[in-house]
């Protein structure tokens, strides 16, 4: 009985005598189970052989690495996994960096046009990509960005969500930390960089695992402006390797496994991280 | 304005800080305000003067007025795509949202092995949907290969065409899409439902409400936000589907005949296939447009009950 007395008082008043609980407990856990069979099944048939494709079983009888090796030994996989990390982190620093400057220019000074500037910045979230990836593509022909790492970069360098997220974060500094910040002779960039930005730390890993996510898994915009295989990114690349693969099941599902696998460490080692900043999103965003 | 005026004998210092301060925020807003205008604003206005020409990349763009919107009116395979696009949202939207609240309501209550389960049904929002889709397409395929159609063999039920079929293949396109996003709407739900007092719990309890009353009255109208921006921001994701679609059924995208085309394929294939720039343009206005009257509906709607 002792882990009961520990419980907090919700989860006593919640579920405490509830008969279902158990029930509920279990189906809880056999969809989760359900939610995971895809990414096992993908998995398993990474490890077989073109023989034990079919057998449909989802532990492999003589599981191997070797479509692995085959797969990586031309190297077009980890050219594109390179591109996809270079793009995405490049992107998510910039965001970090940008939106949350203009987040706290909007949240802690006072100057005439600040409310326009932050409406207009705000209109541009109802916008959808999809009407502006023709000027983008024109845009990129026009400049020579097409078949380059800032061509696929550009559009997503600052974001008027993260602006958003991060303004809303800012607000809730003191202003008495900063003002402190300026006693001490401090100028506004080091007081924003030094004293600020260490304050709202869990909005900015929230904006950095969501830049991150949204740029490694990206699709559309890279499809468009990549026509060399060199450039392409790795959702593109699976995309492009997959079709040429036709019906060998058992290489697809290990180039699908190795643009999935990554993300899963980085959860695996950061869950209570990403899961607290996708609560933080979610609720200020 | 700032506080540093308000300090006793910093008239002087307060009136030229608060002038710094000014020159500081439009120096902070110089390079933003040019991205916001060149790679935001000028794109808008020029998608929508471009809306308006015959532009293709092969001749000079020339002003044709409203014909390529009254082209897409009279073209049989928009009313399609419209029609899909929008099978998409009604079908994904309720069912998604249906799922996971059932999801986040009972996980809520669990400890044991809390975080182990919410994990399980959070993994698949960290994937990348085009590999994803390909896992998908496999799973759909016949006898011997697909894994579905094994189980139901298995179990004595007969096969399903799935991909192969002009009614099936928007539902199994829409399955995926479904099993990606639960995760992030079970935890955003989990968040709604821990920021409702406890208080208000336990005093239904005392008062002895029914626990499905409690879900009625106190916990569905507490949580109006959380379920007003997963609407809203559900809707979006699937009027906006592509990825699934374009690699599910890679060798005709859309397919069969059309019946799983979205709005995001059509212009993606009129202006990167055809190369019909105008045409696409005005696609893509329409999709804007579109995107624009749902959300208002649903925040008028959602706000009034």
């Amino acid at each position: 009985m002792a882990p009961q007395i520990t419980l907090s008082g919700r989860s006593m008043a919640r579920g405490a005598f509830r008969p279902g609980r158990i029930v509920a407990w279990t189906l809880l856990l056999i969809g989760g189970l359900v939610m995971v069979t895809p990414l096992l099944f993908m998995l398993s048939t990474s490890l077989k052989d073109a023989s034990q494709v079919y057998d449909l079983k989802l532990i492999p009888e003589s599981p191997s690495f070797d479509n692995y090796w085959t797969v990586l030994s031309d190297g077009r996989f980890l050219r594109w996994f390179i591109n996809s990390l270079v793009i995405a982190v490049t992107v998510t620093l910039s965001n970090v960096f940008f939106d949350s400057l203009v987040g706290y220019t909007l949240a802690k000074f006072q100057f005439r046009g600040r409310y326009v500037i932050f409406i207009a910045i705000l209109s541009t979230l109802m916008i959808p990509t999809e009407m502006l990836v023709i000027p983008w593509y024109l845009m990129a022909s026009t400049f020579g960005w097409v078949d380059t790492y800032w061509g696929i970069m550009f559009p997503g360098m600052m974001t008027a969500f993260g602006t958003f997220l991060m303004k809303q974060f800012f607000e809730t500094v003191p202003d008495e930390f900063l003002e402190a910040a300026r006693v001490d002779g401090l100028n506004e960039f080091t007081i924003w960089w030094r004293v600020a930005m260490p304050l709202v730390t869990p909005a900015l890993s929230a904006l950095a695992i969501f830049t991150f996510l949204g740029n490694w898994t990206a699709f559309f915009w890279p499809l468009i402006v990549t026509n060399s295989r060199e450039l392409y990114t790795l959702p593109v690349g699976l995309s492009s390797f997959a079709v040429e693969q036709a019906i060998q099941w058992e290489m697809i599902m290990t180039g699908a496994s190795l643009a999935t696998i990554p993300t899963l460490i980085v959860f695996l080692l950061l869950q209570r991280y990403i899961v607290r900043g996708v609560m933080l999103a979610g609720l200020k965003g | 304005m700032s506080t540093a005026r308000a300090k006793p004998g910093g008239l002087w210092n307060g009136l030229s800080l608060s002038h710094k301060r000014v020159v500081w925020a439009w120096t902070f807003l110089a390079v933003p305000i040019l991205f916001y205008s060149v790679i935001r604003f000028w794109p808008t206005l020029q998608a929508i003067g471009l809306s308006f020409t015959n532009w293709n990349l092969m001749r000079p763009a020339s002003f044709v007025g409203l014909e390529n919107y009254t082209r897409l009116v009279q073209d049989p395979l928009f009313w399609q795509v419209f029609r899909n696009t929008f099978l998409y949202l009604i079908i994904g939207t309720p069912i998604s949202l249906l799922i996971s609240f059932a999801i986040a309501y009972y996980l809520d209550r669990v400890r044991f092995m809390h975080g182990f389960i919410r994990a399980l049904y959070f993994l698949p929002f960290l994937t990348t949907a085009a590999a994803m889709a390909w896992v998908w397409r496999w799973f759909y395929q016949p006898v011997p290969i697909g894994v579905i159609n094994g189980f139901l063999t298995w179990a004595g039920l007969p096969q399903q065409p799935f991909l192969r079929s002009t009614t099936q293949a928007l539902p199994a396109i829409l399955a995926p899409a479904i099993w990606a996003g639960l995760g992030f709407q079970v935890i955003i739900f989990i968040a709604g439902l821990r920021a409702i007092p406890t208080s208000y719990y336990e005093a239904a309890r005392i008062d002895g409400v029914s626990e499905f009353a409690i879900l009625r009255r106190i916990t569905l109208p507490l949580l109006k936000p959380t379920l007003v921006f997963l609407i809203v921001f559900s809707s979006i994701g699937f009027l906006r589907i592509f990825d699934q679609v374009y690699n599910i059924n890679f060798n005709d995208p859309g397919g069969p005949l059309n019946t799983t085309k979205p709005l995001v394929m059509m212009i993606y294939q009129t202006a990167f296939k055809s190369f019909d720039m105008g045409y696409a343009a005005a696609q893509t206005v329409v999709l804007f447009a579109i995107l624009l009257a749902v959300s208002l509906i649903q925040l008028r709607v959602l706000k009034d009950r």
